[in-house]
């Protein structure tokens, strides 16, 4: 910790909140003289790199500034009045905030990197060249996206979106006040959706009827979550640090709230949330979506938008209305539990030869497995558990982060995410043509089925450890089932991974082409089939004709701007999982404080 | 008349209270008229007068003059209203009745004078709206702007009148020159038929509500809003069929002019027949008479009778709200006119949504009434956050409508291109209708209105309003991504003589094959001054109340001071 003054700390996360904000309505006005960089598109980019490279920088301070002794405290608060309907701009963090706010900052940062490299930047030539290009119809993928540049979504609206969804997560984290939580909540949706209806490959209806699922999954949820916070929050307010103190400390309003109400705070705030973590059986438009998303989107999604859901778990409902958990915490459980063996199943089918997996897919329903551990863990209602579920949830987001930045990398060298299309007969041999890129997606594949010393392994058993011996007055046996399936489903999540390790990673470099392999395949659909052709397409691999000489076929390996994206989630990856205590030492307290009078 | 002596005895005490009025009264039998209270609908009245006799004196080219005539009397219409804000005012009253001590006719209170504001509001952002509207289809000047300010001078009397008679006669008024503005379009059939309708669902609804208030005089022996509220509690039993129908008839009449289902039919035909600015001033100005007609119907006469309509208030608004999105969802882009009827049926949707904390506050109007006019509140703010971006919507649209004639959603596509700022506006709007960030006012209205509805245990009518909530968003957002599509490209000629590409006649000058909108939107129409200034102030209005939203949250928090 490095001393900051409190109204220094306080300033900070106003800006970490705000600034975004201002950078998106910054991001549509041109660029002022001096800032127009070598065009408009390259200037836009580089405003939304700033930005979230400000807000990382502030996001950082204010962790070092941050006071871990008393991690339990609400810390940097601000409270402005904002609409008299009862919102008010409360902001604060606390050990269980703080990191999933550093992460936010980060994974925003490294996406904003990213699409600076990879975004066509076709307004560098005049207008006429790019008009010119659009119309003459190249095939050529660089030609496409420039007419998409220039014709549909352009990288300002990529980044005002970008930076609003930052803001919008951001506040999310951040938010003490109920309603401010569920703006904040509201507030991810049309960045989200216009990122995959606009921005998803392929193009094309599924596209959009993915973005449609999501965003209207999600905002059905988040009305529920409404009707349930207005049932709470009526007459007494919406501050949670009211709310959650309502027994002991100043009350707002003397009544203590009712278990009817409770229950009916619990059930619709819970399903709301559950829908955006997504628990099992409400996760139906998290595969279309992920699948559907650009690289961006997809990491964005795994990354935070499902952690809002389960830090909503932790931060609103434990709190607020801890006798109500109690009678849901069971049910929770199994659902938890159903959706890591779930998760992982699925992920098993779509990793078998033959099926026509899709690799985003693939890890998308890993996500549900993996936050299956972190409901199992706050379902305890134990320590333990909840200081798992929050290690997973950090956990999860480096993992998969990290893991759909290198498919993005796969997809933009080999023009498919198609598991067969990739794999071919013997294996995609991606350590022989690009043992760099290689290496690292067995890495992100190996620490998301938690292996030990690595991020993913802490989380799920604290979880499972939380399992072992619940919170008081719920039923023990039963949470032990739950462990022994939970432990299963760690055993299915290796196995599914470690089969797409050997398909991609592994395998005869020197084999026939991808392509020609997949015609042996069984049953590989027509989406695999249009997929390679793709893949043919993209003059990486060499067309079937040209067997001789059997020479490695190389892909480009990692590139400068896939480092800057991979290298700080590997490092982080590795730093959690050598040094948990990083982590637990601040959520413990706040733990410990969010759960008072449990021991364990 | 057996209540009337009941009345007169529960009322004694009461009246002794105000003996000095009594004995000022005895002294001046004649009705005392006072000035200030009555003088924004007055201003805007006499303003159309104004306009309508400068009319025959101006030259043809010099007609513009006549809109800017318009918007100052408005601007002057609500300058007295600062004044009336600060304390309530009366007129027409009626001192010397045995009954009620003073029955006045015409208040301005709170609720009046805020409903008065956006009426006259809404009806200066119409005149923006209309000024290049009317140029461009050679509307006839001054007739339009008559109309058009009868029409507010109407709606403006309806929140402030406080008997059944003023109230009847203050929706007419408001009602009766919007027909002829829904058929103003010369030599249109669609403007004829949809103005016909209008005119027929209107009047058939006010002989209804009339029948509804006889009934009314016959059971109360009076016509003030207050004093029926007193009568109908000591009603003679036997009557009291005679009242639920009273009730369910006048209902009925105002219902129409706010587009409840199922009194809704009316709606997308009008709207799609009349001007777009009219039908603007429809969406928003006669709905607004219509809405505060039934606040005041049913807080003031029937506060009694609420157990009756509390639970009919609340089915209808799930109904009108269901219906309306539903309609609006089924809404295909490629039809004539679908943004038009999309907001009509959006519009329905939103009356839905309007009606909500009336049903909400039904435990209330009769002994509380001040949780109940803050519950009320929650409609008002949600009418005033509505009315800013629907004149909004409308404003883009009316743009789109000066281009291409068919005024397709379709023809949406590729907006953000040719007009960015009009897009960009017109998604924001969108969101605010939506209740959806980054249009953060209208998502506060709405939590306003589902905080009524949940605060008053009528949790089922929020789960309703929740789904309708997410029902609307799909058509909002699907319209408002489309402005940011990439507009389809000029394609073989043969495609242009879809959806009537040769009877696309260019309003604007400017040649549009009918299924080819991308080259009208870069055809260069540009947005019309009038217009601009429009988008401008409605997407300001809406971004500062965004960040600022008490202005217009107040009346939901505080209610009406």
């Amino acid at each position: 910790m490095i001393p900051v003054s409190n109204t220094a700390l306080e300033a900070l996360l106003v800006a970490v909140v705000v600034l975004p904000l201002l950078g998106a309505v910054a991001a549509l006005l041109p660029a002022p003289p001096g800032l127009r960089g070598r065009g408009p598109a390259q200037a836009v980019l580089r405003h939304g790199v700033l930005v979230t490279g400000l807000v990382f920088a502030a996001a950082v301070v204010l962790a070092l500034g941050f006071d871990r002794g008393h991690a339990e405290r609400m810390q940097a608060q601000t409270a402005v009045p904002w609409a008299s309907v009862g919102v008010e701009f409360h902001l604060g963090v606390d050990g269980v905030s703080l990191p999933l706010l550093v992460l936010t900052a980060l994974l925003t940062f490294l996406c904003a990197v990213y699409s600076y490299c990879t975004m066509p930047k076709e307004a560098k030539k005049p207008k006429g060249a790019a008009e010119a290009a659009g119309v003459t119809g190249q095939d050529d993928g660089a030609a496409e996206d420039a007419r998409r540049g220039s014709r549909g979504p352009s990288p300002r609206a990529f980044t005002g979106l970008l930076l609003l969804l930052e803001s919008g997560m951001l506040a999310a984290f951040a938010s003490l006040d109920l309603l401010l939580f569920f703006v904040a909540f509201e507030m991810v949706l049309v960045p989200m959706y216009f990122f995959i209806a606009f921005w998803g490959r392929p193009e094309g209806p599924e596209r959009r009827a993915a973005a449609w699922k999501f965003v209207l999954y999600t905002q059905l949820g988040s009305m529920l979550m409404l009707v349930g916070f207005l049932a709470i929050g009526t007459g007494c307010g919406y501050d949670m640090l009211e709310l959650a103190g309502r027994h002991s400390r100043f009350a707002a309003c003397q009544t203590p709230i009712g278990h009817g109400v409770q229950l009916v705070f619990v059930l619709a705030a819970g399903i709301g949330l559950a829908v955006k973590t997504p628990m099992w059986p409400l996760h139906s438009w998290l595969p279309d979506a992920h699948t559907a998303a650009p690289t961006v989107g997809s990491v964005l999604l795994a990354g935070v938008l499902l952690k809002m859901g389960t830090y909503g778990f932790v931060r609103v409902l434990l709190p607020i209305a801890p006798g109500a958990m109690h009678t849901f915490a069971p049910y929770l459980a199994a659902f938890a539990v159903v959706g890591i063996v779930y998760g992982s199943l699925a992920c098993l089918a779509l990793a078998r030869k033959g099926a026509g997996g899709d690799l985003k897919r693939l890890i998308a329903y890993s996500s549900v497995g993996h936050m299956g551990f972190v409901l199992l863990g706050i379902s305890t209602m134990t320590r333990t558990g909840v200081n798992g579920a929050l290690f997973a949830n950090v956990a999860h987001g480096l993992v998969t982060g990290l893991l759909f930045f290198l498919v993005g990398a796969v997809k933009e060298r080999t023009g498919t995410t198609d598991l067969d299309a990739l794999a071919g007969r013997t294996g995609g041999a991606l350590y022989a043509r690009a043992p760099r890129l290689g290496g690292l997606l067995a890495f992100g594949a190996v620490a998301s089925l938690g292996l030990p010393g690595l991020a993913g392994f802490w989380g799920e058993m604290l979880a499972l450890l939380g399992a072992y011996h619940p919170a008081d007055g719920l039923g023990r046996t039963g949470y032990l089932v739950f462990m022994a399936i939970g432990a299963l489903g760690t055993l299915l999540t290796a196995a599914y991974l470690l089969v797409v390790v050997r398909r991609v990673c592994m395998g005869d470099p020197s084999a026939e082409d991808r392509a020609a392999a997949l015609d042996g395949a069984d049953g590989a659909g027509e989406a695999a089939g249009s997929a390679a052709s793709g893949a043919t397409r993209t003059d990486v691999l060499v067309p079937s004709g040209a067997r001789t000489p059997p020479a490695v076929r190389t892909l480009p390996d990692v590139r400068g701007h896939e480092y800057a994206a991979t290298t700080p989630l590997v490092a982080l990856t590795v730093l959690a999982g050598l040094w948990p205590a990083l982590l637990l030492g601040l959520t413990s307290p706040a733990v410990q404080h969010l759960l008072p009078g449990v021991n364990r | 008349m057996t209540p009337l002596v009941q009345s007169a005895a529960e009322a004694a005490p009461h009246a002794a209270t105000y003996a000095t009025h009594a004995v000022q009264a005895a002294a001046t039998p004649v009705q005392d008229i006072e000035m200030r209270p009555m003088a924004p609908p007055l201003i805007a009245a006499l303003t159309g007068l104004v306009v309508l006799v400068a009319d025959l004196f101006l030259p043809r080219r010099r007609k513009g003059v006549l809109a800017v005539v318009s918007a100052v009397g408005l601007v002057a219409a609500i300058v007295p209203l600062a004044g009336l804000s600060v304390d309530q005012d009366e007129t027409f009253c009626l001192h010397a009745s045995p009954l009620h001590t003073q029955q006045c006719s015409y208040e301005a209170d709170g609720f009046s004078v805020t409903v008065q504001f956006l009426v006259f509001a809404a009806a200066l952002v119409t005149v923006l709206l209309s000024a290049s509207t009317v140029r461009q289809q050679r509307l006839p000047a001054g007739e339009y702007w008559f109309l058009l300010l009868s029409a507010t001078a109407g709606a403006a009397l309806v929140p402030a009148s406080r008997d059944l008679v003023s109230l009847v006669i203050a929706l007419e008024v408001a009602s009766l020159p919007a027909f002829a503005l829904v058929g103003l379009r010369r030599g249109s059939r669609q403007s004829a038929e949809a103005a016909l309708k209008f005119f027929l669902t209107s009047v058939t609804a006010t002989a209804v509500t009339l029948l509804g208030v006889s009934f009314l005089y016959a059971a109360t022996g009076t016509l003030d809003l207050y004093g029926i509220s007193t009568h109908l509690h000591h009603v003679d039993p036997r009557l009291h069929s005679l009242t639920t129908a009273a009730l369910v008839l006048t209902f009925a009449g105002f219902a129409v002019k706010a587009a409840v289902v199922p009194f809704h039919f009316w709606v997308p035909d009008s709207y799609v027949g009349a001007p777009i600015p009219v039908a603007a001033f429809l969406s928003v100005v006669s709905k607004t008479a219509g809405l505060s007609g039934l606040v005041l119907l049913l807080v003031h006469a029937f506060a009694n009778e609420a157990a009756v309509w509390g639970p009919i208030v609340g089915v209808l608004a799930v109904a009108t709200m269901s219906v309306g999105n539903a309609a609006a969802v089924r809404q295909r882009a490629d039809r004539p006119h679908s943004a038009v009827r999309l907001l009509a049926w959006s519009s329905v949707g939103q009356a839905g949504y309007l009606l909500v904390p009336l049903a909400a506050a039904a435990p209330y109007v009769a002994g509380e009434r001040e949780e109940a006019l803050t519950t009320i509140g929650a409609t008002v703010s949600y009418l005033l956050m509505y009315a800013v971006v629907n004149l909004g919507a409308f404003a883009v649209v009316a743009h789109v409508g000066r281009i291409t004639r068919e005024n397709r959603l379709a023809d949406y596509r590729g907006l953000y291109r040719a007009h960015p700022l009009a897009a960009a506006a017109l998604a924001f709007f969108l969101l605010c209708l939506a209740g959806l960030p980054p249009g953060f006012i209208g998502l506060f209205a709405k939590i306003a209105i589902l905080h009524t509805a949940v605060a008053n245990g009528m949790t089922w009518l929020a789960v309703f309003m929740a789904l309708n909530v997410v029902v609307a968003l799909y058509y909002y957002l699907r319209w408002a991504a489309l402005l940011f599509q990439p507009a389809p490209r000029p394609g073989p000629a043969g495609e242009g003589t879809h959806g009537g590409g040769a009877s696309a006649k260019p309003v604007g000058g400017v040649l549009t094959g009918g299924g080819l909108p991308a080259p009208a939107l870069d055809g260069g129409v540009r947005v019309s001054r009038s217009l601009r200034a429009c988008i401008a102030l409605t997407a300001t209005a809406a971004v500062l109340l965004s960040i600022f939203p008490d202005p217009v949250l107040t009346y939901a928090a505080v209610g009406f001071l």
